[in-house]
């Protein structure tokens, strides 16, 4: 048995090639229809009128700008507190075992599951005037629903899973050796992570934080339902695209939704990257030891 | 530096590992726990270096009690079943590692490991990655890595499981002699009877969490004190 994913062209099977072919064109077809022509199109529509419409569309109209250097704004703190926060509990889960970790790791999922329109109506159930702490939030002049805290907290709630499910297995292929090796030689707790347990894992951070970007950047559902969508104030660049759709500004909107597309085609690129790489610093170490095994 | 154990009891919710252990190490001594897995003598070690804490028992180093110092503060050389080598640091960088810890000058760094590297004869492989470094290589790193700040003890789990027949019988002697040089208190835990009869001046045996014997090889064999000594002891090869 083979497991790599090489074509196995000499099977002794050797279907019919009317098979063959019906099902490589029909699969070609699927992904010509579903996948290449929207994504070209999106380039092609924003783009029909030349480079100088392009970049009028982009950045000449004021709530457009805003919408973008929103999204700008929006997405860090919410990576980052994603970043923390998972490396924090994959640590937890995966070093410890403690009342409560099935449920943890049931809960870390929630996100997933829930609707993101039902995740934006949490928050604003919770902050916004009629909500839980709306009164008190007003009579200390906060505002969360309605403007930046808040898109950031929904934004933060729905990519929460992305940087802990990435790295709950690669800290439990690790192990807990290493961080002990590092502990009985005298490294603090400091030391330990950033010499030992960090180099092991900081591949499988940057394709967390690389997967949590492209979605906190992208959200649409959550992120309407919190924000009120009041353009140059809490719009972001997918409720820009919407509403530019909606005043039949179709150029305006294809240009914006260009920028998403090509931040998805970049991660797309770098997920691959990584992939390949951690791939290769495997292999290289498997053969390597073989080698050496064989002297 | 003598190892005193002292009533040690320790419970993994429902199953006992350790119960009621007490045993004396003398200063300079070669020590083998030895038993079937689940005898509790993995347990035991990970007290002895903190990195488990007992429910029951203390804990003394000559005579400083250290059975709620954490690992960091105890100063020991611990051996890792698997070496837990850093994969993604050299050799140089492995073996350095306590030393960088301890806020050593380059220097002085490079001057020890290659005393350590000399005296595991690992010269010439200071830029090689573990995964580069063949099982008995890996091994040798590891307790050079161990040795390095001068632990008060040495701690060795399994510390030649995972290596080919040949491989082993070397290391043993070498283990032996190494020992004979630096006169650190060894504790290695081991479930190979030959093993452990080789290696340690004196071997305890361990059953379901118990002490069952303490002696030299030759007094194990020639009064065991239980019948699971007699059993696991078997007919020892050499006696046929």
């Amino acid at each position: 048995m083979q497991h790599n994913v090489k074509p196995t062209r000499s099977t002794s099977r050797g279907d019919p090639w009317p098979v063959r072919w019906g099902l490589t064109l029909a699969a070609l077809a699927v992904l010509i229809v579903l996948v290449l022509v929207p994504v070209v199109n999106v380039f092609y529509q924003a783009l029909e009128r030349g480079l100088a419409a392009y970049w009028h569309n982009l950045f000449g109209d004021p709530n457009t700008r805003h919408a973008i250097l929103l999204t700008l704004m929006v997405a860090p703190p919410a990576v980052l507190a994603n970043l923390v926060f998972g490396v924090a509990c994959a640590w937890a889960v995966t070093r410890f075992r403690f009342p409560g970790r099935a449920i943890l790791l049931t809960l870390i999922d929630l996100p997933f599951s829930v609707s993101p329109v039902v995740a934006g109506l949490m928050f604003v159930l919770l902050f916004g005037m009629q909500g839980y702490f709306g009164p008190w939030l007003r009579a200390h002049g906060l505002k969360i629903i309605f403007a930046t805290p808040g898109l950031i907290l929904v934004t933060a709630f729905v990519t929460l899973p992305f940087v802990v499910r990435e790295l709950v297995p690669v800290m439990e292929a690790v192990g807990p050796e290493e961080d002990e090796a590092a502990v009985s030689l005298g490294a603090n707790g400091w030391q330990m992570f950033w010499r030992v347990t960090w180099p092991n894992i900081r591949w499988g951070v940057l394709y967390g934080v690389i997967l949590c970007n492209a979605r906190a950047m992208g959200e649409f559902g959550a992120v309407y339902v919190v924000s009120g969508h009041i353009a140059g104030r809490t719009d972001t660049m997918p409720l820009r695209v919407e509403k530019l759709f909606q005043e039949y500004n179709t150029p305006g909107a294809f240009a914006v939704a260009s920028v998403l597309t090509f931040l998805a085609l970049v991660t797309l690129a770098l997920k691959t990257w990584l992939e390949h790489r951690e791939r290769q610093e495997i292999a290289e170490a498997l053969a390597s030891t073989k080698t050496k095994e064989k002297q | 530096m003598s190892i005193t154990v002292q009533n040690i009891s320790k419970r993994f919710g429902s199953f006992t590992a350790l119960d009621n252990v007490s045993l004396d190490v003398p200063s300079g001594g070669l020590l083998a726990l030895l038993g079937p897995s689940g005898s509790g003598k993995t347990t035991l070690l990970r007290i002895i270096a903190g990195l488990e804490v007992p429910d029951e028992g203390i804990i003394l180093y000559g005579d400083e009690e250290v059975t709620h110092r954490s690992v960091r503060e105890r100063n020991v050389g611990f051996v890792f079943q698997h070496y837990a080598l850093f994969r993604h640091m050299s050799v140089f960088e492995n073996v350095a590692f306590a030393l960088r810890v301890r806020g050593w000058k380059q220097e002085r760094v490079r001057q020890r490991v290659g005393e350590l590297l000399h005296l595991v004869r690992l010269e010439g492989y200071e830029k090689r990655r573990p995964s580069q470094l063949s099982g008995g290589q890996r091994q040798r790193v590891a307790l050079a890595r161990a040795l390095a700040a001068a632990p008060r003890v040495l701690l060795l789990d399994e510390p030649f499981g995972a290596l080919d027949a040949k491989v082993r019988q070397e290391l043993r002697q070498w283990l032996r002699l190494l020992h004979r040089q630096i006169h650190c208190t060894t504790v290695l835990v081991t479930h190979d009877q030959e093993e452990a009869f080789e290696v340690a001046d004196r071997v305890v045996v361990m059953n379901d969490g118990r002490i069952e014997q303490v002696g030299s090889p030759h007094e194990l064999l020639q009064q065991p004190a239980s019948d699971f000594v007699m059993d696991f002891l078997g007919c020892p090869d050499y006696s046929i």
